[in-house]
């Protein structure tokens, strides 16, 4: 198991004052919280410095931690020494606040056990409790949208054994997608959470919809928007071109004098549903390459018979 | 090895939760919902507490400031704030993806 330096973590020396602690962690807290940074790191981040935190702020955790010495550094291996933290009296649980479950083993080895018992999570004769609900996303592909699927989705969660220890454990379920969701949507899926205390009922597992980057299409809400290129001809002239769509191509006629940029509606086209979304063509006029004679020829002939100049309106 | 496909309930715009649904999902007490809403963080229809009724959306907000408070130390009248900030953000970067002007990552 790998040694972690909470004082590190936090940025503040060994002997930074209880408040400078607390400074520390708020900042780094809103820097890091998973519901406001955009770091691609953050909630490995925010947990770090939860964990931190959760050592640091409890001057009796904090005395303990210290004990341990200065000279270990973050990431080598470390094994707590027998009976590391004889003579502190711990008064409290393990855990205060937070989900004791998110933190590393270095943190449980020396703070997780003996620290005040069981953390009130002992189940007691007739003591019933509903179990925790849980919050997992899962990534589908747009056109799982517009089809319905069935996909696995891996899920880690904590659980309780008979000790009262946390562990980990993974589960694989398998979750029907139903055509029609939308990004941030939720499905609940009852029973899946964490099993109940006594003979009380599990809590239930909600699982956010998020779609994969998408090669062609971009969603908003339940829009869809696609970039179509079409040559210069097409747009001046109109014409029924084949559009690529989730559900499969469909053909689109493309008015005559068409510019780049315009945006042209595939209604009901968008995810499907009650009220299915629209999808967006927003046209590219693309340019063939000038890099033959044939092709440089054309272009030429057409500087000189279209007499066309598209800044005539800005006067140049 | 064949598994059990689960058949979960999809939360769309037409699913509405009551209060005990928002104290059980966001883990807290009633008071503590009932505080958020006069806040304005929710909004519910209905005039008696018992008879409430939460648009979809309430589920994400309410978790988003259970865990705004709680990790960050935040007062409701923060709370309601930053999310209401945190959804203006999230809605401009949805339109700065939707015309391809986001930040290449």
């Amino acid at each position: 198991m790998d040694f972690k330096d909470y004082y590190q973590i936090m940025g503040v020396e060994r002997d930074a004052s209880q408040d400078e602690i607390k400074r520390a962690y708020r900042r780094l807290a809103r820097k890091y919280h998973p519901d406001v940074s955009k770091e691609s790191d953050a909630e490995i981040r925010f947990k770090e410095v939860g964990e931190a935190y959760e050592a640091l702020k409890d001057p009796e955790k904090r005395a303990a931690y210290d004990q341990l010495g200065a000279n270990w550094k973050a990431g080598q291996d470390f094994q707590p020494p027998p009976d590391w933290n004889a003579g502190f009296e711990f008064r409290g649980g393990g855990y205060t606040g937070r989900d004791g479950a998110d933190f590393s083993d270095f943190f449980e080895s020396l703070f997780g056990q003996g620290f005040g018992g069981a953390q009130g999570h002992t189940s007691h004769a007739g003591f019933r409790q509903q179990g925790q609900d849980h919050h997992a996303k899962i990534l589908i592909d747009l056109e799982d949208a517009y089809q319905g699927a069935t996909r696995s989705i891996g899920l880690q969660s904590p659980e309780i054994d008979k000790q009262g220890h946390v562990h980990t454990k993974q589960r694989t379920l398998k979750v029907k997608i139903p055509r029609g969701v939308k990004q941030g949507q939720r499905i609940r899926l009852p029973g899946q959470g964490s099993p109940g205390m006594g003979q009380a009922a599990a809590g239930d597992l909600y699982l956010e919809i998020d779609f994969k980057p998408h090669r062609l299409y971009k969603v908003d809400a339940h829009d869809v928007y696609l970039d179509l290129p079409i040559a210069p001809w097409e747009a001046a002239l109109g014409a029924n071109i084949p559009v690529p769509t989730p559900a499969g191509p469909v053909d689109m006629k493309i008015p005559a004098g068409t510019r780049s940029g315009r945006k042209l509606r595939l209604k009901g086209r968008g995810i499907p549903g009650k009220t299915p979304g629209d999808l967006y063509v927003v046209i590219q006029i693309t340019l063939p390459p000038a890099d033959t004679d044939t092709a440089r020829a054309f272009y030429e002939k057409m500087q000189q018979e279209l007499a066309f100049n598209p800044r005539s309106n800005m006067g140049v | 090895m064949t598994q059990q496909v689960l058949n979960g309930i999809l939360l769309d715009e037409s699913t509405e939760l009551s209060l005990s649904d928002l104290c059980r999902v966001c883990a807290s007490p009633a008071e503590w919902v009932i505080a958020l809403v006069e806040e304005g963080v929710l909004e519910p229809v209905g005039y008696q507490q018992t008879q409430w009724r939460f648009p979809v959306d309430s589920l994400q907000r309410a978790r988003t400031a259970m865990r705004l408070q709680r990790d960050l130390g935040i007062n409701l009248a923060g709370v309601a704030l930053a999310v209401e900030l945190l959804e203006e953000i999230s809605r401009l970067e949805n339109r700065l993806r939707r015309l391809d002007l986001d930040e290449p990552s």
